[in-house]
C-alpha cells in the first residue's frame, strides 16, 4: 500500500478522534450550541462557545460519530445546508463578540442529497467562502481526518490552516477522481499519490502551515500526544493573531488565499 | 477579438468516423452542430439550422442551447463595445497530471478559447459593465487556476473602477486535473467578491444551463441579483452522485431553473431574448 492509500485509510479509521473530543481535550468550558436558526440543527456540525487558556473562543467543527449510532445522529459527518448555516451564526457571533474562531475539519464532502440542494448547499458553502474571508476576527482551521472538497473548505477560510499528519484535504475523493477522470475505480492507489492530497503535499502547496503529529501508537490511542502540540501552537498563534489590526488581519487572509493557482500569461 | 477564431460547433455533414464519435460523445449535449440541419435535444426535432436565430433558442420548443462567449457578447453588449481583459492567460498543469497539455489543447481547439471564461469591459445600453463569460464547450467550463485567476482579477478591476460586474455561468464545477488549487479558486473568488460587496458595488449572476459543483458553491450563487435562464441545470452535487447515496429517484424538474427560484434561489428566470433588456434596467436602477 502507497504512503497516500495508507493515511487515507487511518484518515477514516471509525475510532478516530472527532471533532467534541478535540474540543474537550484543548479547551475548557466549553458550551455546545444549536441550530441555524433558520431550519434545524445539524449533527453534523457541532460548536460552540468555550475558553482556551484564559482567552474566550468560539469553536466549530465537523462531528463524525464511532458507532452506527452516533453516526446517524451526525450523518456520518457530511454537512447539510443547515450545517454550514449553524458553522456560519456561531462564526458571526465570535465575529460580534471579538472572540478568535477555531474550526475542526474532517468530513468526506458536503451531503449529496434532494433536501440539501431544495435548502441550497451551494448557496450555503458559497456564503460561508465569502463571509469568512471578510469575517473580523481571527480563524484558524485545523484538518484532522478527511477534508472532501468544497465542504471542508467552507469551514477553513482561515488565517492559518494546519493538519494533522494524517489529515487529508482534496478537490475530490481518490476513488471519484479514479471513476471519474479514469472510469476505472481499480486506480485509486495511483489517484491518492498523484493528487497530493497529504499534510505534506499540501504544506509544499502552501496550503497548510503547520503540520501536528500523531502517536506511534495510533491518535485513538493517545490523543494527547496530538493536542499538546495543538495547545503549544494556539499558545503562539492566537496573541499574534489577536495583535493583528483588523484591516492587518483582513489584508493576510486576503493574500493567503489571492495566492492560488498556476498560470503564464 | 482573433481567439473566436473557430467555430465551437461541430459538422452533421462530415463522414468520417471521428466526426461520428464525436456527435455520439455529444448527443446528449444541447450545442448546435454547424450543418444545415440540427437536432434540438430537448424535443429530438430536426431543425433546419437558418431557423435559429443569434439567441440560439429551438424554433419547436423554445430550449436554450448552449452558448460560445463571443455569441453572448452579441446579444448582451452594445456593439463593440466589449474590451478583453487578461486574453494571453494560459494554463499550466500544477498538479503534473499525465496528459493534461494534450486535453487542453483539445479544448482549446473544440471551443476556439484559450480557457473556460472570456471576461472584460463593455456597455450595456451605455451602462459600463464588467462581464465574465464562462463556456461549457471547453472542458464543461471547469474552473481551474486560469478560470478562478480571470473572474478574481475581473472583479478586482470592477472594485477599483467602481463598476458592477455580471458573470453568466456554465460550469461541471472544479478543474480535477488541477487538484487542490482548483478547489482554491472558489475561495479566492469568493473573497474578491466580498470586497466588491463590501465596496457597495452591485453584482449580478446569470445562471445558464449547466451550472453545477463549485462554481454553485462559490460566485454562482453570490450575486445580488440572481438569474437564470429558463430549464437551465443549476446545482451543487451532481444528479448520479445524488442518486447513488440515496438510491431513489429524483423529482421531475430537480435542480433546474424552476426548481431554485421554487426554493429561493434564483430572482428572477430570464427569457434569453429578454436578458439583456432586464440587465439594462437593473443597471439603470443602481446608477447614480
Amino acid at each position: 500500500m502507497s504512503d497516500t492509500m495508507r493515511k487515507v485509510a487511518i484518515a477514516r479509521k471509525i475510532a478516530r478522534p472527532n471533532t467534541k473530543e478535540f474540543i474537550e481535550d484543548i479547551f475548557d468550558d466549553f458550551l455546545e450550541f444549536h441550530g441555524d436558526r433558520l431550519y434545524a440543527d445539524d449533527g453534523a456540525v457541532t460548536g460552540g462557545i468555550a475558553s482556551f487558556e484564559g482567552i474566550p473562543v468560539t469553536v466549530v467543527g465537523i462531528q463524525k460519530g464511532h458507532d452506527l449510532d452516533e453516526n446517524v445522529q451526525c450523518n456520518f459527518g457530511q454537512p447539510g445546508p443547515e450545517g454550514y448555516r449553524k458553522a456560519l451564526r456561531l462564526m458571526k457571533q465570535a465575529e460580534k463578540f471579538k472572540r478568535p474562531v477555531i474550526t475542526f475539519i474532517n468530513t468526506a464532502g458536503a451531503y449529496p442529497g434532494i433536501g440539501a440542494e431544495e435548502r441550497g448547499q451551494g448557496e450555503a458553502i458559497a456564503r460561508n467562502l465569502k463571509e469568512m474571508s471578510n469575517l473580523k476576527t481571527p480563524i484558524i482551521s485545523i484538518f484532522t481526518g478527511e477534508g472532501g472538497s468544497g465542504g471542508a473548505l467552507a469551514l477553513a477560510v482561515a488565517d492559518t490552516v494546519w493538519m494533522l499528519e494524517n489529515g487529508l484535504f482534496s478537490v475530490l475523493s481518490p476513488e471519484g477522481f479514479a471513476s471519474i477522470l479514469w472510469r476505472d475505480s481499480s486506480r485509486v492507489e495511483e489517484a491518492a499519490t498523484l493528487m497530493k492530497m497529504t499534510a505534506k503535499d499540501l504544506m509544499k502547496d502552501k496550503v497548510v502551515d503547520k503540520i501536528f503529529y500523531e502517536a506511534k501508537e495510533g491518535i485513538e490511542n493517545n490523543l494527547q500526544y496530538t493536542t499538546d502540540q495543538i495547545k503549544t501552537a494556539l499558545r503562539e498563534t492566537l496573541p499574534e493573531l489577536r495583535g493583528l489590526s483588523t484591516e492587518g488581519l483582513l489584508g493576510r487572509r486576503y493574500k493567503r488565499f489571492r495566492q492560488y493557482g498556476e498560470f503564464t500569461e | 477579438m482573433n481567439l473566436f477564431g473557430k467555430k465551437s460547433y461541430f459538422s452533421l455533414d462530415g463522414n468520417e468516423d471521428k466526426k461520428k464519435n464525436d456527435r455520439r460523445k455529444k448527443r446528449n449535449e444541447p450545442s448546435i452542430p454547424d450543418g444545415m440541419w440540427i437536432k434540438c435535444n430537448t424535443c429530438k426535432s430536426i431543425i433546419y439550422k437558418k431557423e435559429v436565430t443569434e439567441y440560439k433558442l429551438c424554433p419547436d420548443c423554445d430550449a436554450h442551447f448552449r452558448m460560445s462567449p463571443e455569441e453572448r457578447i452579441a446579444i448582451t453588449c452594445d456593439e463593440g463595445s466589449f474590451t478583453e481583459l487578461d486574453s494571453n492567460m494560459r494554463p499550466m498543469n500544477p498538479m503534473r497530471y499525465p496528459g493534461y497539455d494534450e486535453v487542453i489543447e483539445n479544448a482549446q481547439k473544440k471551443a476556439g478559447i484559450p480557457e473556460a471564461v472570456v471576461t472584460g469591459h463593455a456597455k450595456i445600453d451605455g451602462y459600463e459593465v464588467v462581464l465574465a463569460i464562462m463556456d461549457s464547450h471547453f472542458m464543461m467550463g471547469s474552473m481551474g487556476s486560469v478560470v478562478g485567476e480571470k473572474v478574481t482579477r475581473a472583479v478586482e478591476y470592477a472594485t477599483q473602477y467602481r463598476l458592477p460586474i455580471i458573470i453568466f455561468t456554465t460550469s461541471g464545477g472544479a478543474r480535477m486535473q488541477e487538484g487542490i488549487m482548483s478547489l482554491m479558486q472558489m475561495a479566492k473568488v469568493s473573497a474578491a467578491l466580498a470586497r466588491h460587496d463590501e465596496a457597495g458595488l452591485l453584482y449580478v449572476t446569470v445562471l445558464t444551463d449547466p451550472t453545477t459543483g463549485g462554481v454553485t458553491a462559490s460566485f454562482a450563487m453570490l450575486g445580488d441579483i440572481i438569474l437564470a435562464e429558463p430549464k437551465a441545470l443549476i446545482g451543487f452535487a451532481g444528479q448520479r452522485v445524488i442518486q447513488g447515496t440515496i438510491h431513489q429517484k429524483l423529482p421531475e424538474g430537480f435542480q433546474r431553473a424552476e426548481f431554485q427560484l421554487e426554493h429561493g434561489f434564483a430572482d428572477r428566470i430570464v427569457h434569453r431574448t429578454k436578458i439583456r433588456e432586464e440587465l439594462a434596467t437593473i443597471l439603470k436602477l443602481h446608477s447614480s
